[in-house]
C-alpha cells in the first residue's frame, strides 16, 4: 500500500513511505497517500455526478432550468402513482358505486375492499375524533353502537352525514341544534327540574325531594317539540334519544343542566371537499359494519 | 501525481485554505440558493392565496412560540403515500406568505399543512387541553393554558408592518384595521365581519372559543388552524402547468 513519493527524498525507515518533510522536535509525519478503491470511489462519484447533471433537472440558467433528458419530475412522477393507483382499484370502485348495502354485504369481495379501503381511511380522517376503534369519547359520538343521532344508520344516512357533515360549512350539511335555554329561556331553577326529569327517563337515580312532575311539564313545553313527548328524540333533527343509556356528553346532573344552559351543536366536518366519492362510500360501508344500523 | 499535490498550498496556508473553502461555498451558494429567487417557476401561479388575516397571524404566533414545528411539519412531500393520507402535495405558493416557513423536519407528531376545516373547532379545543381526552395513544403535550390566557395582540399591526417589509402584500388599510378585523374575526356574527371577508377571502369569522367576550390564545391558535391548507382550490388547480 505504502510506496515512496518520488516528489520527497525523506523516506521513513521503518514503514518505507515518504513523509511530508516537516519535522517537530525530531518528529515527522508520514505522507501516507490514499487507498486506491477509496480513490477510485471519489473519482466514480465525481463521474457519476456530472451524469446525474445530464439525466436529472439540474443546471439553472436565466429563466429556466435544464430539464435532463429522461424528463423527470417528483410532480410527474407521483402524479403518475396517483393514476396508477387509481387504475388499479377502478374495477372494485366501480363496482362499489354503483352497490347497494344489501348487494354488499352478499359479495365478500366487495365487502372486504369496502372495509379495508374504509378502515384506511377511517384511521387518518375519523379516529381522532371517534377513536381508533369507533368508540367515540366525549361530544364525539360512538360509532359502535346501533345509536344513531342523525338517519336510522342506513348506508345513504352515513354517506349524506360524511359527505356534507353536520353543522359544517355546507350547505347541505344536517343542521338543528340544541338552543341555549339558559339564556333568557328557562330559569335555572327550571333548568335544574328538567334535568332532573331527563336523569328519570332513563331510570337514572334522582332526588326523592325533586317534583318530577313540574320537571315534566317544562319537558312537554320546551324539549318534546325536538326529543319527543316520551323522550325517545327524533333522527331527523339530530335530537338524541333521552330514555338509553348513550350519553354523548355525560349523564350526571351538572352535565345535563350545561348543555340545557348553554346548548350543543357539535360539529362534523364536511368530507365531501376532502375526500372522493369512493372513499366516502367506503367509510360509509366501514362505519355501518361498525355498528349496524336499525 | 503532481496535479494533486498541488493542494499542499491550502494545507500549509491556513488563509489560502479559508479563501478556498469560502470559494468553493459561494459557487454552491450562487448555483443552487440564488436561481431560486430569480427562476419564476420557484413558486407556483395560483389563486387563493392571501396574507394571514390578524387573528390567524397572532395563532400563528403562538404556534412559533410554543415551538409547535419542533413535532409538526407543513410539508406535505410529493410522495403517494403522503398525498394519500395527507392530501395535495404541498405547494411553495402556499407558504409564499410565511416568514419563516413552518416546513418543519420532525413529524413527532402528523403533517398539519391541510388540517384546516379536517376537524371542529370543539375538537381543537379539548385536543389543545388534553390531547389523551380525545386521542388515547398521544404523545402530544397539553396546552390548557392557552384557552385561559386571553390573547395579547395589540401589537399585531406591528407584527403586519414587518411582515410588509418583508414582502407580505399587507395593505395600509389592513394594517389600520387589524384590531377592528381580529375582534370580528374571533366574534360570533359580528358586524365587521363582511369587510374582514372582504380584505381576507375565505376567512373563517365565528367565535372559536366557549368564553363569551374573551379572545384567548386558544382562539388565535385555532383560527390558524383552522387556516392552514384551505386556500389553494385542487379542484381547479393545474397540476400540469407546475411540474417539476
Amino acid at each position: 500500500m505504502s510506496t515512496a513519493s518520488p516528489d520527497h527524498k525523506d523516506v521513513d525507515a521503518h514503514t518505507g513511505t515518504a513523509t511530508t518533510g516537516h519535522e517537530w522536535d525530531g518528529i515527522r509525519e508520514l505522507n501516507t497517500p490514499l487507498p486506491k478503491w477509496w480513490l477510485n470511489i471519489f473519482y466514480a462519484c465525481i463521474v457519476w455526478a456530472v451524469g446525474y447533471w445530464i439525466v436529472y433537472p439540474a443546471i439553472p440558467l436565466a429563466t429556466s432550468f435544464t430539464k435532463g433528458v429522461i424528463g423527470y419530475s417528483s410532480r410527474g412522477e407521483v402524479t403518475q402513482e396517483l393514476a396508477d393507483l387509481q387504475s388499479a382499484r377502478a374495477p372494485m370502485v366501480k363496482a362499489l358505486a354503483g352497490a347497494s348495502f344489501a348487494d354488499i354485504e352478499k359479495d365478500p369481495k366487495l365487502l372486504t375492499f369496502a372495509r379495508a379501503q374504509g378502515k384506511a381511511a377511517f384511521g387518518d380522517n375519523c379516529a381522532p375524533c371517534h377513536g381508533a376503534g369507533g368508540g367515540g369519547s366525549k361530544a364525539f359520538p360512538n360509532l359502535v353502537d346501533d345509536d344513531w343521532l342523525w338517519g336510522a344508520g342506513s348506508l345513504e344516512d352515513i354517506q349524506q352525514t360524511l359527505t356534507h357533515g353536520i353543522r359544517s360549512a355546507d350547505p347541505e350539511a344536517r343542521a338543528g341544534n340544541m338552543p341555549a335555554f339558559g339564556d333568557g329561556v328557562l330559569k335555572p331553577v327550571e333548568i335544574s327540574l328538567v334535568s332532573d326529569y331527563v336523569r328519570s327517563l332513563s331510570s337514572l337515580p334522582v332526588d326523592k325531594a325533586v317534583d318530577l312532575k313540574a320537571g315534566e311539564k317544562v319537558f312537554a313545553e320546551n324539549c318534546a317539540a325536538c326529543h319527543g313527548d316520551n323522550g325517545k328524540g327524533n333522527n331527523e333533527l339530530g335530537a338524541p334519544n333521552l330514555t338509553d343509556q348513550i350519553w354523548l356528553y355525560g349523564s350526571d346532573k351538572v352535565t345535563i343542566a350545561e348543555g340545557i344552559t348553554k346548548g350543543r351543536g357539535g360539529i362534523m366536518p364536511n368530507w365531501g371537499g376532502r375526500l372522493d366519492a369512493g372513499t366516502i362510500k367506503a367509510l360509509a360501508v366501514y362505519v355501518r359494519t361498525l355498528g349496524g344500523g336499525r | 501525481m503532481s496535479l494533486w499535490n498541488k493542494h499542499a498550498i491550502f494545507e500549509k496556508n491556513s488563509i489560502v485554505l479559508l479563501i478556498g473553502v469560502l470559494i468553493v461555498i459561494s459557487i454552491g451558494g450562487l448555483v443552487e440558493i440564488l436561481p431560486l429567487f430569480y427562476l419564476k417557476s420557484t413558486i407556483e401561479k395560483v389563486e387563493g392565496i392571501r396574507p394571514y388575516t390578524p387573528l390567524e397571524l397572532a395563532g400563528r404566533n403562538i404556534y412559533v412560540r410554543e415551538g409547535c414545528y419542533n413535532c409538526h411539519s407543513q410539508m406535505i412531500r410529493a410522495l403517494r403515500d403522503e398525498v394519500e393520507r395527507y392530501g395535495h402535495y404541498s405547494l411553495a405558493a402556499e407558504s409564499m406568505y410565511d416568514h419563516p416557513f413552518q416546513w418543519g423536519s420532525k413529524r413527532n407528531g402528523p403533517d398539519i399543512a391541510r388540517v384546516g376545516g379536517k376537524y371542529s373547532d370543539d375538537w381543537q379545543r379539548r385536543h389543545l387541553a388534553n390531547p389523551r381526552a380525545v386521542v388515547s395513544g398521544s404523545i402530544m403535550p397539553g396546552y390548557p393554558f392557552l384557552a385561559k390566557t386571553p390573547l395579547d395582540a395589540d401589537k399585531i399591526d406591528q407584527d403586519m408592518k414587518v411582515l410588509a417589509i418583508e414582502g407580505v402584500p399587507y395593505t395600509d388599510e389592513m394594517i389600520a384595521k387589524a384590531a377592528i378585523d381580529l375582534k370580528a374575526q374571533a366574534t360570533d356574527d359580528d358586524a365587521n365581519a363582511a369587510d374582514l371577508i372582504k380584505r381576507y377571502p375565505k376567512a373563517n369569522a365565528r367565535a372559536f372559543g366557549e368564553q363569551k367576550g374573551v379572545i384567548t390564545e386558544a382562539d388565535a391558535l385555532i383560527a390558524y388552524l383552522q387556516s392552514l391548507g384551505t386556500a389553494v382550490d385542487f379542484k381547479i388547480y393545474d397540476d400540469k402547468a407546475n411540474m417539476r
